[in-house]
């Protein structure tokens, strides 16, 4: 249905075109008056017209043709089986099969009559919307070439269509936040009703497999979100301390030891490593370095969990090492030069220079970087999803199993979910928690350095 | 400051000692500096030297050639030549006579069983498609490739067990002892318990030694009970004990024979790429997720790059400084920052349960993917037109093209490559993106190749997120395997980008 009517569409964008800037090349030549707009503005002029009276039609016209041919198809059947998602799905799909001439097996008298009242609502929506469409589209084409004349102001108005479609395609990422708030709090809510949200924000226990309170009603097991927060910053707090000073010492010392070449050489190293899939660096995790430390932890009397926070950390730790240094290094090389002309001036050293002029000029920007990196590492999933655990254990030992947020909403949506069970929706709210946390990391990121920042100029 | 400086003067002796530590304090900070790029460069290498060393094995597999009669009367009675009739013709016991045949020494059902796990369950299945693809074969002698499984294949790989192995030296006689057997030798070299002495098409595995004489037990049965010459027997040592492997002695035994007598040979596994998915590891390709991350990046593409460089567009040439311009920026800025799980919920919540889109197609992927990506490709495409001289707009402004004209005409143009670098970029992000596609129900295991934009289908990153959980080493050699295709698509990805860069980067 939709593809022809897109073809139709096509072709009739196509001929205003045509028409259109014949038209207009036909009144150049046969009046002799010149045009206000070039020829080919009139065809675009007649095109958009077209596209924009097209797309209106299929945008209000296709769900209302799929209502009506699913109102026809289901009219045979009992009310009961409407109303239920699952049940509706099958028998829609029986219906598609037996109209395509693929059921298996004997169809009941229902199940045909729902078929040839499909089949024919479906013709009839068919015709319809393209029906229609064909007619708009040639009524617009006719009109359009009604009014070109010389004096058209067929570009200016040509020009204004395409800013709304430019204005249109920015407000795209508006429209993708709001698509997000709108789903995360919109499910979130719904969990709420279930679950008091002080249970979920103070609560010391992550279950929502099984019911551990008998005197909790209504669900199916406790959600408190207090382990995955632990977990999360344990893992991050681990990744921190590899990345911080591993990214900081690098930007300082591309920013102020590294000479044209080896910036060449040591550049790309940090750009590869930023450019590898977190679902490889989890493999590594979770297949090399967890191993090595469960072993070598062994050996050295600890005991150690086969999926320890302290692999997931380290590695994602060597994840956001790039993210560091790139921000850093961009940070220390806008301090500008006459501050550290000064200290070397007064007999300081290079590293002393560093420590003590360019680092505090840079620090606002080097604390976002930070932040910018924390949140990163707090968003991060495949690394914790294949290297750290599931269960929710309340411990700041980095030797044990923890699980993260991130963790828990991947195993909550992944398989067989139910929207209106506590455990689906809880990864919605565990998912507002997230956005919510970073969104607030980078907002306090962007602050910071508003605010701190010296201006030299 | 100054006043205390002036009032306790450093003697020079004392200022030599100060200027040595700090010049000390600076190298060592250097250093700092040197050791943390050397640590990030190092691990770098681990990274990659680990996953060749786990993945290259993937793109090998071994098979035996074994000389069949192609039999008219299994496969096609009738001489019909009907593909339809071809396909459902006997093709497993053909090869089962014909590798039973190797081995005439094994007889009981139980060993005949073992000796059959040796082939893969599709080895059937490749001679079917041989024949099907030239019936003239029907009735000739054929020379077919079989699969072995995944465990004799990783066996022959030397992944379950190192092997050495030693010529025997002196004549070799053996001894009934009641349930075991006594091994004499006239030689000097005696193997130690735990290997393996092989004569006469049997083999005995060492009990224990007493002076020139082994005890030891039977594991295969010898053709004859004769004594083997020098040269004629030989000790084959298995570094791995058995219980720790998945191939036991006497399938390693049959395996070294095949080796030996060169029918069993490796050759480059093209099925990794041209076949799906599947439960047995040698028989796993990528082409499904290859395909669902292609048709993914497609739809993508098709969305983001022009809504990317539209919105560029008018941020950078058309929007009035304004409140929601300001907000539109701000958000740009903010959706980069969103962990790409969240924009999985989107999809899930949105495209899949309130637009009713289907689950775990191409076409939900790449609409996650896209709106991902955009700030990227936004802020990509708004840097590359910033970087284009204003006199060139001017210029066209000038001669008097209107405003859109000579964003267009002019500037757009002179943007592209510039465009075209952050989009590639944002593509290869795209390409190793998991998470969100997990949350889109992207994450099945599906056999068929995907066709379409609404087929069920994965992606190649989620396709090593699968392997990676499953038991079978072999998988584990799959998935890094699989990693190495992804890595050497991002690395294309991205020297095309810098190739791209240097190629029509203009200084102005």
């Amino acid at each position: 249905m939709s593809g022809t009517y897109f073809v139709i569409l096509a072709v009739l964008v196509g001929a205003g075109f045509l028409l259109g800037a014949q038209r207009a090349r036909g009144l150049r030549s046969d009046t002799g008056s010149a045009l206000h707009s070039l020829p080919a503005y009139h065809g675009l002029y007649i095109a958009a017209a077209v596209l924009t009276v097209m797309m209106a039609i299929y945008v209000m016209a296709a769900p209302l043709a799929e209502h009506y041919v699913l109102r026809q198809a289901f009219g045979a059947f009992d009310p009961s089986i409407i109303a239920e998602q699952l049940q509706r799905d099958a028998t829609l799909r029986d219906i598609q099969n037996l109209v395509a001439g693929s059921y298996q097996g004997e169809p009941s008298d229902t199940l045909k009559a729902g078929a040839a009242a499909y089949a024919s609502a479906s013709s009839l929506a068919f015709w319809g919307l393209n029906g229609l469409g064909v007619l708009a589209g040639l009524a617009v084409i006719f009109w359009g070439l009604s009014r070109i004349q010389p004096e058209l102001r067929a570009r200016n108005q040509f020009e204004h269509f395409v800013k709304y479609v430019l204005l249109a395609c920015s407000a795209v990422a508006v429209l993708t936040t709001i698509g997000i708030l709108l789903s995360v709090v919109f499910e979130a809510a719904q969990f709420f009703s279930k679950i008091s949200p002080i249970d979920f924000l103070f609560g010391l226990q992550w279950s929502p497999q099984t019911a551990m309170r008998a005197d909790q009603v209504g669900s199916s097991g406790v959600f408190g979100i207090v382990p995955l927060i632990v977990g999360t910053l344990l893992i991050t707090i681990i990744a921190m301390l590899v990345a911080g000073p591993l990214g900081l010492f690098s930007a300082i010392y591309m920013a102020e030891y590294a000479t044209p070449p080896i910036r060449a050489i040591v550049k790309p190293i940090l750009e590869i490593l930023a450019g590898i899939p977190t679902v490889v660096l989890g493999f590594f995790a979770a297949l090399t370095v967890a191993p090595l430390i469960r072993s070598s932890g062994q050996s050295l009397g600890f005991d150690v969990a086969s999926e320890s926070a302290l692999a997931a950390g380290l590695v994602m730790g060597m994840m956001i090492i790039p993210f560091v240094s790139s921000l850093s290094d961009d940070v220390i090389n806008a301090v500008p030069q006459s501050l550290r002309d000064g200290s070397y001036a007064m007999g300081a050293t290079k590293s002393e220079t560093i420590k003590k002029v360019v680092l505090p000029a840079a620090l606002p920007g080097i604390v976002s970087a930070f932040m910018l990196a924390i949140s990163r590492a707090i968003g991060e999933t495949m690394i914790v999803v294949m290297a750290a655990g599931l269960a929710a254990n309340l411990t700041f030992n980095p030797l044990a199993a923890v699980t993260t947020v991130t963790v828990q909403i991947k195993t909550l949506l992944v398989g067989d979910q139910e929207f209106d069970s506590a455990k689906t929706l809880s990864a919605f709210a565990l998912g507002l928690v997230l956005f919510f946390f970073t969104l607030a990391l980078n907002y306090i990121a962007l602050k910071i350095v508003q605010r701190y920042r010296e201006q030299y100029d | 400051m100054t006043d205390t400086a002036i009032a306790t003067p450093r003697r020079i002796g004392d200022n030599d000692a100060l200027v040595a530590r700090r010049y000390r304090a600076e190298r060592r900070f250097k250093f700092y500096g040197i050791a943390a790029i050397a640590v990030t460069a190092v691990f770098l290498m681990l990274l990659f030297a680990d996953v060749l060393v786990k993945g290259l094995p993937a793109f090998t597999e071994h098979r035996l050639t074994l000389p069949i009669k192609v039999d008219q009367a299994a496969i096609d009675p009738q001489n019909s030549k009907d593909p339809k009739i071809i396909r459902t013709g006997d093709f497993d016991s053909p090869i089962r006579r014909a590798f039973r045949d190797l081995f005439p020494e094994v007889t009981t059902r139980g060993d005949r069983k073992k000796l059959m796990g040796l082939l893969s369950s599709g080895a059937a299945d490749d001679f079917r498609a041989m024949v099907m693809r030239d019936p003239a074969l029907i009735g000739q002698d054929a020379k077919v490739p079989v699969l072995l499984s995944d465990d004799a294949d990783q066996y022959l790989k030397g992944r379950q067990t190192g092997v050495e192995k030693f010529p025997g030296q002196g004549t070799m006689t053996v001894t009934p002892e009641g349930e075991q057997f006594k091994l004499t030798s006239d030689g000097v070299a005696l193997p130690s318990p735990g290997d393996i002495i092989r004569m006469n098409g049997g083999a005995f595995r060492v009990l224990s030694l007493s002076n020139a004489a082994l005890l030891a037990e039977q594991v295969m049965a010898p053709k004859t009970p004769a004594p083997a010459a020098s040269g004629a027997w030989d000790i084959v040592r298995f570094t791995v004990p058995e219980n720790n492997r998945r191939i036991d002695d006497q399938e390693a035994l049959w395996l070294e024979h095949l080796k030996e007598q060169g029918i069993a040979e490796s050759n480059i596994a093209w099925r990794f790429f041209t076949s799906g998915d599947s439960r047995e590891p040698e028989l796993a390709g990528i082409r499904g997720a290859l395909m669902g991350s292609i048709l993914t990046l497609l739809v993508t593409l098709f969305l983001c790059l022009p809504i990317g460089v539209a919105a560029a567009i008018y941020l950078e040439e058309f929007a009035p400084k304004n409140r929601f311009t300001q907000i539109i920026e701000l958000n740009i800025n903010n959706l980069a920052a969103v962990p790409s799980i969240v924009f999985g919920l989107l999809g899930l919540a949105m495209f899949l349960n309130f637009f009713g889109l289907p689950r775990s197609a191409p076409l939900v992927g790449g609409l996650v993917l896209a709106l991902l990506v955009l700030p990227t490709i936004i802020i990509a495409s708004r840097a590359a037109l910033r970087a284009v001289p204003p006199s060139i707009k001017e210029a066209a402004l000038g001669v008097g093209a209107s405003h859109q004209q000579a964003v267009f005409h002019h500037v757009l143009p002179l943007a592209m490559p510039g465009i075209m670098t952050g989009t590639i970029i944002g593509m290869a992000h795209a390409l190793g993106e998991t998470a969100p596609l997990l949350m889109i129900g992207m994450v099945a295991f599906i056999v068929d190749i995907p066709t379409g934009f609404t087929d069920a289908a994965t992606a190649l990153p989620i396709q090593i997120y699968l392997w990676s959980d499953l038991p079978e080493i072999a998988f584990q050699s799959k998935t890094a395997g699989a990693i190495i295709v992804l890595l050497a698509f991002l690395f294309v990805m991205n020297a095309a980008a810098i190739m791209l860069r240097k190629r029509f980067e203009r200084r102005w």
